[in-house]
């Protein structure tokens, strides 16, 4: 009479639509839910990731440690879609954007309440978590 | 090592949207043009390479499936995938192949039927066209990254929105006197700014419809001659003379400078100008991957036909046009020509073939003798670059 298996799918409630349900990283989706965004950075050899990674390329090492990305990153691009595939299509218009940090970067949406005119490559930004409804986690960008 | 690697057959099925027919029936278009122009027979092709991007197929592992159709078996057959260069990474895989000698004559067979899916089915898979743990649930898709890059370009080297129409209003250009194209007609300047055009429509911003390329379906066919056999049976071998290819982080946070366009092609066009002991300034033709209308400004700098920054100043000065110092896709592009993802490249390399065979008909360079081919595959995520001569 072996127990019953319980699979561990906290992943699939990263993002409008996950489409990965298991990850070493899963820790990540209980971060969001407390309002961190956090990074993983390598035991060994110090290198930072983000998105965390469980292992390490750089020197072959799996013990990681979590930190959090905190602070303000400069918009390096920003798009505003028009179109969206399956499962964003109420979600339309949205804004993606990439932020960096200097030792990594960020990508994630841009805060719908900037309005596209506003935006600007190389404004400073500050990443906010927000719960979507239904429950997923997802990350935003607002100005610093 | 042996000698020499020749291209001795192109071929290439009309792009068209909504192929009538299955893929197995798309591959043999571009396969018999092939073997025509090379005058072989099925049984004078040692092994075939066939390339498409998955995700468009229904057919599990296709290439046994098209290998029997073309009558490419008992010769061994074998599929590649890098999306939008799959079938230039089949071209080098082939060289490779003859260059080891294993085999003397080498098909690559690229195709691809997009209408094979619903455009709802399409729809569901452009999402999943990024990394799909970290990216694709914010909703990403191709021309958003592509967006990005243009954007944060246009921010750092001052190229407009004017620019990136006129790549488009090229491509055109020639799209009207290429036959196989899909996209047929004129573009103007106007129909980028009256808000009537379709072309004016955004898509991702700062990226409208025109700067985006056309789907279509299509197959190419390249075959590939050691240069013993290539001297034996074909009277203009186009001879192989440099390959380079790299990759780069799926991610867009894992990516270089977004100013300076695609590292991948920065790396495929160093390995291949070294290999072939040329510079871009010997290039008398090139076939670039202009996926999005930013994408062919990139490529002007990441290929060195312009030093970074100053992509722009080629297209205001219409240098890539058929009359200027650099060429470049003077069949229309993938912006006209069309994208069937799979048969991409290896129409890249039928273009380049028949310029310097000087068969380009209409859309013949003069005096061409050195050719190259750029092509992506993903968003920068693939690079291959092939250099060719006579």
């Amino acid at each position: 009479m072996g127990k019953e298996k319980t699979e561990d799918t906290r992943f699939s409630r990263f993002g409008v639509v996950s489409f990965t349900a298991m990850s070493k990283v899963n820790d990540f989706i209980d971060y969001l839910e407390q309002g961190k965004l956090m990074g993983t950075k390598c035991k060994g050899c110090g290198k930072a990731f983000f998105p965390p990674r469980a292992d390490c390329y750089a020197c072959l090492g799996s013990e990681m440690e979590w930190f959090e990305v905190k602070g303000k990153g400069r918009l390096l691009s920003f798009t505003k879609l028009s179109y969206a595939p399956v499962g964003f299509e109420k979600e339309l218009p949205y804004t993606l954007g990439l932020l960096d940090f200097g030792d990594y970067k960020v990508f994630g949406w841009v805060s719908k309440e900037i309005p596209e005119e506003e935006l600007e490559v190389g404004m400073e930004m500050v990443p906010k978590v927000v719960k979507l409804e239904g429950g997923n986690f997802i990350y935003e960008f607002s100005r610093a | 090592m042996g000698g020499r690697v020749a291209i001795i057959g192109v071929g290439q099925s009309a792009f068209v949207r909504g192929y009538p027919g299955s893929i197995r029936e798309l591959a043999f278009e571009a396969f018999r043009e092939a073997m025509e122009d090379a005058k072989l027979e099925a049984k004078d092709i040692d092994a075939s390479i066939v390339a498409s991007a998955p995700e468009y197929d229904r057919q599990r592992s296709p290439a046994g499936v098209i290998a029997e159709y073309l009558g490419l078996i008992p010769q061994p057959t074998c599929y590649v995938e890098t999306v939008c260069s799959s079938s230039t990474t089949g071209v080098i895989m082939a060289y490779s192949m003859i260059k080891a000698g294993l085999y003397d004559v080498v098909a690559v067979i690229g195709f691809q039927k997009m209408s094979e899916i619903s455009s709802m089915e399409v729809q569901e898979r452009m999402g999943r066209g990024a990394d799909i743990q970290w990216e694709s649930p914010f909703g990403t898709m191709m021309p958003a990254y592509y967006a990005m890059y243009a954007r944060a370009y246009m921010a750092e080297h001052g190229l407009t929105l004017e620019d990136l129409a006129a790549v488009r209003v090229k491509a055109a250009t020639y799209g009207q006197i290429n036959p196989k194209a899909v996209y047929r007609k004129a573009v103007t300047m106007q129909d980028f700014t009256d808000p009537e055009s379709r072309l004016a429509a955004p898509v991702a911003s700062p990226l409208r419809v025109g700067d985006c390329c056309a789907n279509a379906d299509g197959s190419s066919c390249v075959i590939l001659a050691s240069e013993e056999r290539a001297r034996a049976v074909c009277e203009k071998p186009v001879w192989i003379l440099g390959v380079g290819s790299a990759a780069e982080a799926v991610t867009m946070t894992g990516r270089p400078d977004l100013t300076q366009g695609l590292r991948v092609a920065v790396e495929a066009a160093q390995k291949a100008y070294k290999m072939a002991g040329l510079g871009p300034k010997e290039i008398d033709v090139a076939e670039v991957h202009d996926c999005f209308t930013i994408a062919e400004i990139m490529a002007y700098e990441n290929l060195g036909f312009a030093k970074p920054g100053e992509g722009k100043e080629l297209i205001r000065s219409k240098e890539t046009y058929k009359e200027g110092s650099i060429p470049v896709n003077v069949d229309g592009g993938l912006l006209s020509k069309g994208h069937p993802i799979g048969a991409t490249g290896g129409s890249q390399v039928r273009t380049i073939v028949l310029q310097l065979r000087g068969e380009a008909g209409e859309m013949q360079v003069p005096k061409a003798e050195i050719g190259l081919v750029h092509n992506i595959g993903g968003v920068g995520l693939y690079g291959n670059v092939i250099i060719m001569g006579r």
